[in-house]
């Protein structure tokens, strides 16, 4: 039984834990709120009072329930091994079973509101950006800061909108010549909207690597949002679509470059799907076959070493939560930035500490958010560099946004994006050796 | 339910985003770590942020005679922080500063708030230490260790935490605000009232500030493990060390029971049908280190254990911990119930009550496995069980009696670190006599008459 269908595939669970708080040592939450609901066992108190029937399913213990950020820190530091990811979300999906989307309201209103004004000023183009967002000049990443609230604040700095979104940017298939492979893309929202950057870099890199990339035209959001929040019909409808979608155009592989694609491909959908024999087939084949880029990089094609080039960059790595615990990737990011020439790793104190982006989260819990991002952010000073490299794109939007609105000069990219830089340099120095000049 | 005006006047005195009153978050303070033990929902919720406020919430709770429970982290083992009687839960979470590290005197002043480990993180730094390390060092605060009176696993050399109280400032039960101790390693003004208030669980005051005695942080340590056949051996072996005036930082038994479902869960290459095993390290300057590390050896040797393994590296050692620190996680996972309990004997006594405890399992046929502070005698006999099990639970609190009877007997006492809370109340009587608690009850009156702090705890009012 899946933890989006009943509250009771978590009993066991919740039998496991045995109160003994290890969970606030950890927990970016408690560490902020200090106050019980904010930890895991604060709030499987609460499903199980929920359970006892000693507390009724309401809008405020769905409140409560919106309390985590979903990075697992807790599940790891667990002495009994609770998985605290699972409580969350069928506690979340019973929230919503029993009082309707309207328990995260909120969240469902604040998304589709951002929804539409992407999608208006994807067709209205630079006139939307100029109402909505106050461009500020700055030399790698296109960013603004939000003219008005929407409901997160006016602080929080974006990612100014694509010109053209990543997969209209690309055929359907883009073509190598004698392929090794064929491998599927899965943009997620982030990269086809905003960060089109990381999308070309994974081309890029692949081409590179003699791989045919295809990007199913047909495909759409991975449903994490919704799932994450209890909207289980919304999040099958679209592991459907998405599935019909690769379905049609068929791979050897499928990759990812956000942390959200990964979960939802390799778990989230073959659960969401468990009661429908046709489409939980097919969510097992795809998902035995997804990959991050990294681990894709690493250990399904490994990536050429000859042809990198040079890459003067001080760089520190932060793990997503969902990429590091989520699916034990952090090792493989590393070796990529540790293979390419030039580039000087320095190990930031917490890397695996969550950024307090989690998606939705930062939209219900703005203030909390920031303070949590606060934290990276020092971290992040501390270390001196130049570059902030990460796996997924929306901790690359929180993490900017942190080393902007305090005024640390540091890119935050993508590790494929360094990577595809690598390649671009070392090409850029084979051409003037080529043509006799040796670079210096 | 409090009547409106109390709940004013305490958003009135603390904001009212420092007061929680709605039913999702009280419920979330009914509990605390203690096992099979039936939560109590406060009627609110409040985290002040200074002393006065401290001071203020108290003379409120007094003007409408509401109880107080003060809560730290909530990690007790004894149902110290649990509102039995509704009221006020007083969160402490807030005061968590740590005011100053005096380095000339090797002191340090916290609020009760501050994690023992953030506490270490800061001194540390300076080469120094704060030795006690009760298993919840990252989570649990000072103000909740010291009311504890919180051991770990440094106290047969170290000592616990009472022997690192040097001062406190404390709001009494009528709200006046005192300071007792201070910086000075002597001190002999009046009643040692520091003394008294570390370990009272909450129930004669509410501590505010806490100044603490560093050490210099010992240069290395090194550890070693040894196998043992025979319980009897095993604890001639703790006697032998001790004899051989080695004082161990550590030293540290497990059972046949708990060896078995720790190998299970680690894989450490513990021996399954090994009776004991003992881990010890020793700690200090490293040319002292390297001799005594060879000495123990030498001596576990002679006293007949199977196979000793000393630890050649960071690495080995870690490995060797990892064992020793998954017990309780390990025992906790096998059974949905865990009860911990942590009598205590005098260190010669430990294969006695080692073996009482395998009669007392045996008689109620219950799973208990057993492991612990061997060198200062402090056992955590931990009941494996079911909470939804009536009768085997009535099995349970039979055996629980048993063992303290047990204790008792050997000499020892009902609890060596995890408190008395509401868990141990009823056999104070076995320990003290009726005399004995009449005391504690004359004690607990005149410091707090109207029994409005944590009552329900230590003292039952008659
Ligand atoms: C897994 C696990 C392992 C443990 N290992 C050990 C161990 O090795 N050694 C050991 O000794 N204990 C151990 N414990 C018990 C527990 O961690 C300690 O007693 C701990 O120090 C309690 O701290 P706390 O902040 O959680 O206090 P709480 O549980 O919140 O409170 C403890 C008591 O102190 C009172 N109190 C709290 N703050 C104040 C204050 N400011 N003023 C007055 N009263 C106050 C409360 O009313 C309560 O009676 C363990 C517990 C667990 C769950
Ligand atoms: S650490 Fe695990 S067992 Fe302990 S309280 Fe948290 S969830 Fe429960
Ligand atoms: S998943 Fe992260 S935010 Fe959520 S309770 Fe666990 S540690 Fe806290």
């Amino acid at each position: 039984m899946s933890v989006y269908n009943s509250l009771d595939s978590i009993t066991d669970e919740l039998h496991k834990c045995m109160k003994c708080g290890n969970c606030m040592a950890v927990c970016p939450i408690y560490k902020e709120t200090r106050q019980e609901v904010g930890v895991a066992r604060g709030k499987i108190s609460l499903v199980e009072y929920l359970l006892a029937g000693e507390l009724d399913m309401t809008e405020g213990l769905a409140d409560r329930f919106s309390l985590c950020t979903t990075c697992m820190a807790c599940n790891t530091n667990c002495p009994c091994g609770v998985r605290f990811d699972k409580i969350i979300l069928a506690a979340r999906a019973e929230a919503v079973r029993k009082k309707g989307l309207h328990s995260v309201k909120k969240i469902a209103f604040t998304a589709l509101k951002m929804q539409r004004l992407f999608d208006l000023g994807m067709k209205t183009g630079s006139i939307f950006q100029g109402v909505a967002l106050k461009h500020l000049p700055h030399k790698s990443d296109r960013i603004a800061r939000m003219r008005f609230d929407v409901g997160i604040g006016t602080e929080k700095v974006f990612p100014m909108l694509a010109k053209k979104t990543l997969r209209s940017e690309f055929p359907e298939v883009i073509r190598v010549n004698n392929p090794k492979m064929r491998v599927a893309f899965f943009t997620g929202c982030m990269i086809n909207y905003f960060y089109t950057d990381i999308g070309k870099a994974v081309v890029e890199v692949l081409n590179e690597n003699d791989i045919e990339v295809v990007i199913p035209r047909g495909q759409g959001c991975c449903g994490i949002p919704a799932s994450v929040n209890g909207d289980v019909v919304s999040a099958r409808a679209l592991a459907k679509r998405n599935l019909r979608a690769f379905e049609k155009l068929g791979a050897d592989a499928l990759v990812v470059a956000c942390s959200s694609g990964g979960t939802a491909w390799k778990h989230v959908f073959t659960e969401l799907l468990e009661n429908d024999p046709e489409f939980k087939a097919l969510a097992d084949k795809w998902a035995a076959k997804s990959y991050d880029i990294s681990e894709f990089l690493i250990h399904k094609v490994p990536f050429k070493k000859e042809g990198l080039g040079r890459v003067q960059r001080k760089v520190t790595y932060h793990d997503p939560c969902h990429l590091n615990r989520g699916q034990g990737i952090s090792r493989e990011p590393r070796e990529i930035l540790n293979s390419i020439p030039g580039v000087e790793v320095i190990e930031m104190k917490e890397p695996g500490r969550c950024c307090g982006m989690a998606g939705s989260f930062s939209i219900v819990h703005p203030d909390l958010s920031v303070q949590i991002s606060d934290h990276k952010t020092a971290d992040i000073a501390l270390t001196h560099t130049d570059t902030v490299a990460t796996g997924c794109p929306a901790c690359r939007l929180q993490l900017k946004s942190g080393v902007e609105n305090a005024g640390i000069e540091e890119e935050v990219v993508h590790t494929i994006q360094i990577l595809a830089e690598s390649y671009r340099a070392g090409k850029k120095a084979n051409t003037l050796k080529k043509g006799g000049i040796t670079p210096n | 339910m409090l009547a409106r005006e109390v709940l004013q006047e305490l958003v009135q005195v603390l904001g009212a985003e420092n007061v929680l009153t709605e039913q999702e978050d009280l419920l979330t303070y009914a509990y605390d770590a203690t096992a099979a033990m039936k939560h109590h929902k406060p009627d609110v919720v409040v985290s002040p942020l200074s002393t006065e406020q401290v001071s203020e919430v108290v003379k409120i709770a007094g003007r409408y005679q509401i109880p107080i429970y003060p809560r730290g982290s909530g990690t007790n083992l004894s149902g110290g922080t649990i509102p039995t009687q509704g009221g006020i839960v007083l969160s402490m979470l807030n005061l968590n500063k740590i005011i100053e590290v005096d380095q000339d005197n090797l002191t340090a002043t916290v609020q009760p708030g501050v994690i023992i480990q953030a506490l270490n993180d800061q001194v540390t730094k300076l080469g120094l230490l704060y030795p006690p390390d009760p298993g919840t060092v990252t989570t649990a605060t000072m103000g909740g260790s010291v009311s504890e009176c919180s051991g770990g696993l440094r106290g047969l050399k170290y000592g616990v935490t009472k022997h690192y109280i040097m001062g406190l400032q404390l709001v009494l039960a009528n709200g006046e605000v005192i300071r007792w101790g201070g910086k000075t390693v002597k001190n002999v003004t009046g009643y040692d009232l520091v003394a008294l208030f570390t370990g009272a669980e909450g129930t004669l005051g509410i501590i505010t500030e806490i100044i603490v005695k560093l050490i210099p942080a010992p240069e290395t340590r090194k550890s070693i493990l040894a196998v043992f056949d025979n319980l009897d051996k095993a604890g001639n072996a703790i006697a032998s060390i001790i004899r051989n005036k080695i004082i161990p930082a550590t030293l540290e038994i497990m059972d046949n029971a708990t060896i078995q479902t720790v190998e299970h869960f680690v894989h450490a290459g513990l021996p399954m049908d090994a009776e004991a095993v003992l881990l010890v390290e020793v700690d200090g300057y490293k040319e002292v280190v390297e001799r005594e590390a060879v000495l123990v050896e030498q001596i576990l040797q002679a006293e007949g254990s199977v196979e000793v393994k000393i630890a050649k590296n960071d690495q080995e050692r870690d490995l060797l911990w990892l064992a020793r620190r998954s017990a309780l996680p390990a025992l906790a996972q096998k059974r949905p119930t865990t009860v911990l309990e942590d009598a205590t004997v005098p260190r010669s006594k430990i294969p006695d009550m080692l073996k009482a405890i395998r009669k007392i399992a045996e008689k109620h046929r219950l799973l208990i496995a057993t492991f612990g502070h061997a060198g200062d005698g402090n056992l955590h006999p931990t009941i494996l069980t079911d909470q939804r099990d009536e009768d085997e639970m009535k099995r349970v609190h039979l055996a629980v009696d048993e063992i303290f009877q047990a204790a008792i007997s050997l000499g020892g006492t009902l609890s060596g670190e995890h408190g008395i809370g509401i868990a141990k109340m009823k056999y104070l009587d076995w320990e003290f006599g009726e005399a004995g608690v009449a005391a504690l009850r004359q004690i607990k009156e005149a410091l707090d008459p109207n029994y409005l702090l944590n009552p329900g705890k230590i003292v039952r009012r008659d």
